[in-house]
């Protein structure tokens, strides 16, 4: 599903290079740990994946279902279905959630070419999926994110992905901020989601969000690629044992 | 920073030039020669059969006008306009004033049909609009049409054109007419005083709660022409009325002046809710042609108790200058002004309100929300004030400006006053930008850049919004995406 190729990539405004010969293969059906230091990278990997525009490809590929998407927009990678869950979901004031998810599902169907969703299936479909991530109806009026707590705004960002049902996930440090009984109900939420044609990749720096979205994967990412990969007892060694080991022996 | 670049580019690329409604339509005109003078006065007031008291009125005010010098405070800046340049009045040779929905010109209620304004009763009856809407059309600078009249009539509301009124009820314009905004008051007020052409005349009497939302719609036709509208809306004790104008002109080169009087009067208990929803002609994207803004409206809460309303969609002209303003007379009034002021290109705006607090307990809230983009100036100007024997006055007020791209401007310029030390007046302000991470948020969800912006400003205005008649919340929601970017509507 996801092929990543000798990615370099910089910071569009001062030229800093983060990613550095990134190498990283996620299959349709895989959930895709990606772990590593502070600095090294994750947060900008999940950015370059979805599109902002503050970063440069320098080289290499990102192949998704076999195509580039290098010369796609962050709105047209998000309609052929990435999506990134937030790992501090921005506020949009005056915008209604309900508005907002509204808006997002149309535009992401007319991309497609799909009729818009006639107001009651929306309506149906979002209570259904809200009902699920046990979140409040009333929070679905309230601005996005606009005085949301942490837990509200990581759930909120749950429900937006599993009513956009998009093929890539990308979890960006999910399980910051929140409590153990928010971490379980937004893992369920994950966990829910998966199946065998959707991916997700699950960026964290603890072991903890693992015991609840188990991968089938774990990378280690450190100064911008990918020095081990391994199976989900990697995630528990680094847990045991730290990161210098495995950046020494990388180095 | 590239994400917010290219949404710079696109909103100056798209610009004013989406102006839907610049159309220019070819109607036989009989027009007063350019220039001004008591002739021009005299020929203005005999076009309009006007008693004698109405023409002293209008000299009075023109050789006060001679007086005075064209105020220079706002920030704003235009060439020095040729008064002797304008024409003061032009008139369709076939419909010459007010008359019956079969005997307009077919042409200009074509006009107003390409405008969605629909005049004949019986089509605004077999929409779906469930309430119904009683329209003045005011084209160029006679009132053509008005309807729902007899409706109203029934209710007590009189509901016409102002050079109607003065024929038909001279007792109520003489008691009213200049008793908020004076031939005296300034530069521009003394001008419409003098030369003021048509506009709408409300009176709701006593006790009476207009069935209907009233409306004016004016539209400006003729090339090298002012107009000067004057509205005068009394409600009388006890009563309500909620009355919306709305105004567009075609995309010509040249700028025209508009130069409008409007006031309210709220007797006891009264309510008058005044809604506007201005989308003259901006000008180009070079800043060439478009309409000179300069309005003076203001509402007296006469009476104790009483309330006025405005809410005003500010997406048009080249030049506004508007301060739509409340006395608060009467003990326990209270006035509310609720604001959206877009600008994009070259438009320049200086607009905001006045409360005046002279009774006791009075209230007062004004939420003002400024959008700028392209290089366009846009200021807010608020003057709130306590008289000495306000006591406890109120006012709050917010006021906050969104800017699009870098070479716009944002300008808070509030006047605080109190002389009465009961009084409590608060003010706040912000001023932020889009930030890339809200526009990234939106495109992440798949939304494209236009439709986030227009999203993201929508959502920025939402509490002036809901202030507007149901009807026209989502034409202004809709005119606010398109004078941003043009994908919207």
């Amino acid at each position: 599903m996801l092929e990543i190729k000798n990615l370099h990539a910089r910071i569009a405004e001062d030229g800093t290079e983060i990613i550095r010969g990134l190498n990283l293969t996620v299959k349709a059906g895989e959930v895709a740990a990606i772990m590593g230091p502070n600095g090294s990278g994750k947060s900008t990997l999940s950015y370059i994946l979805s599109g902002r525009k503050d970063y440069e490809v320098t080289e290499g590929d990102i192949l998704y279902n076999g195509e580039s998407i290098l010369e796609l927009d962050a709105s047209e990678r998000a309609a052929k279905g990435i999506f990134l869950a937030f790992q501090y979901p921005v506020e949009i004031p005056g915008v209604a959630t309900m508005q907002f998810l509204k808006v997002a599902m149309n535009e992401q169907r007319k991309y497609r070419g799909e009729d818009e969703l006639k107001t009651p299936d929306f309506i149906r479909r979002v209570k259904e999926a809200a009902a699920e991530l046990k979140i409040n109806p009333d929070m679905l009026k309230r601005p996005l994110n606009v005085g949301f707590s942490g837990g509200e705004k990581k759930r909120a960002e749950i429900l937006q992905m599993a009513l956009l049902e998009p093929s890539l996930c990308i979890l960006d440090e999910t399980d910051s901020g929140l409590d153990i009984d928010a971490l379980k109900i937004v893992s369920d939420g994950v966990n829910a989601l998966r199946s065998p044609d959707r991916a997700v990749i699950v960026i964290t720096h603890y072991q903890r969000l693992l015991e609840y979205i188990v991968p089938d994967t774990v990378h280690v990412l450190y100064k911008g690629q990918v020095i081990k990969t391994g199976d989900k007892s990697l995630a528990l060694d680094l847990e045991a044992n730290g990161y210098a080991d495995i950046i020494g022996a990388a180095a | 920073m590239a994400a917010v670049q290219e949404t710079i580019d696109q909103v100056k690329l798209i610009d004013v030039d989406q102006y839907k409604y610049g159309f220019e339509s070819m109607i036989e005109m009989d027009k007063a020669p350019n220039g001004l003078s008591e002739e021009i006065i005299r020929f203005i007031s005999a076009k309009k059969d006007e008693p004698d008291w109405m023409l002293e009125w209008r000299l009075e005010a023109y050789r006060r006008w001679l007086t005075l010098t064209e105020p220079d405070w706002a920030r704003v800046n235009y060439p020095k306009i040729d008064f002797n340049a304008i024409s003061y009045y032009a008139a369709p040779k076939s419909t010459p004033g007010p008359t019956s929905i079969d005997d307009v010109d077919p042409e200009i209620l074509k006009i107003y049909e390409k405008l969605g304004i629909p005049l004949r009763e019986q089509e605004l009856l077999a929409g779906v609009k469930t309430s119904k809407i009683a329209v003045d059309a005011v084209f160029d600078s006679v009132s053509v049409v008005t309807t729902f009249k007899e409706e109203l009539k029934k209710a007590g509301v009189i509901f016409m054109s102002i050079s109607e009124a003065v024929r038909e009820h001279p007792d109520l314009v003489k008691k009213y007419l200049g008793t908020v905004v004076p031939t005296t008051d300034n530069y521009y007020a003394t001008l419409n005083s003098a030369v003021f052409t048509d506009g709408s005349f409300v009176f709701v009497p006593k006790g009476v709660r207009c069935p209907m939302e009233l409306s004016t719609y004016f539209r400006i036709n003729e090339k090298g022409t002012g107009q000067f509208e004057r509205t005068l809306i009394i409600a009388e004790e006890g009563a309500y009325v909620s009355y919306l104008e709305g105004c567009t002109a075609p995309q010509r080169d040249e700028n025209q002046l508009h130069a409008a009087v409007v006031e309210l009067v709220a007797l006891d208990d009264a309510e008058i809710k005044y809604s506007t929803v201005q989308n003259w002609y901006p000008g180009d994207k070079d800043g060439k042609g478009g309409i000179y803004n300069f309005v003076t409206k203001r509402g007296d809460c006469r009476g104790d108790r009483s309330k006025i309303s405005w809410t005003q969609v500010e997406t048009g002209s080249a030049i506004t200058w508007k301060y739509p303003s409340c006395i608060l007379r009467g003990d326990d009034s209270r006035g509310e002004f609720y604001s959206i002021a877009v600008s994009n290109g070259h438009q320049q705006i200086d607009s905001g309100t006045k409360m005046i607090h002279l009774g006791k307990n009075t209230s007062s809230r004004i939420i003002s929300k400024g959008i700028a983009a392209g290089v366009s100036q846009n200021t807010y100007r608020g003057q709130v004030s306590a008289h000495r024997k306000a006591t406890n006055a109120r006012n709050f007020t917010q006021c906050d400006s969104l800017l699009i791209g870098d070479r716009c401007g944002a300008h808070t310029v509030p006047y605080i006053e109190a002389k009465n030390s009961t009084a409590q007046f608060e003010h706040e302000a912000t001023t932020s930008k889009i930030s890339e991470d809200q526009l990234f948020y939106c495109l992440q969800r798949g939304i494209p850049e236009e439709a986030a912006i227009a999203l993201i400003v929508n959502g920025f205005v939402k509490e002036v919004i809901q202030e507007l008649p149901m009807e026209f919340a989502v034409e202004a929601q809709k005119l606010i995406g398109i004078s941003l970017e043009g994908s919207v509507g």
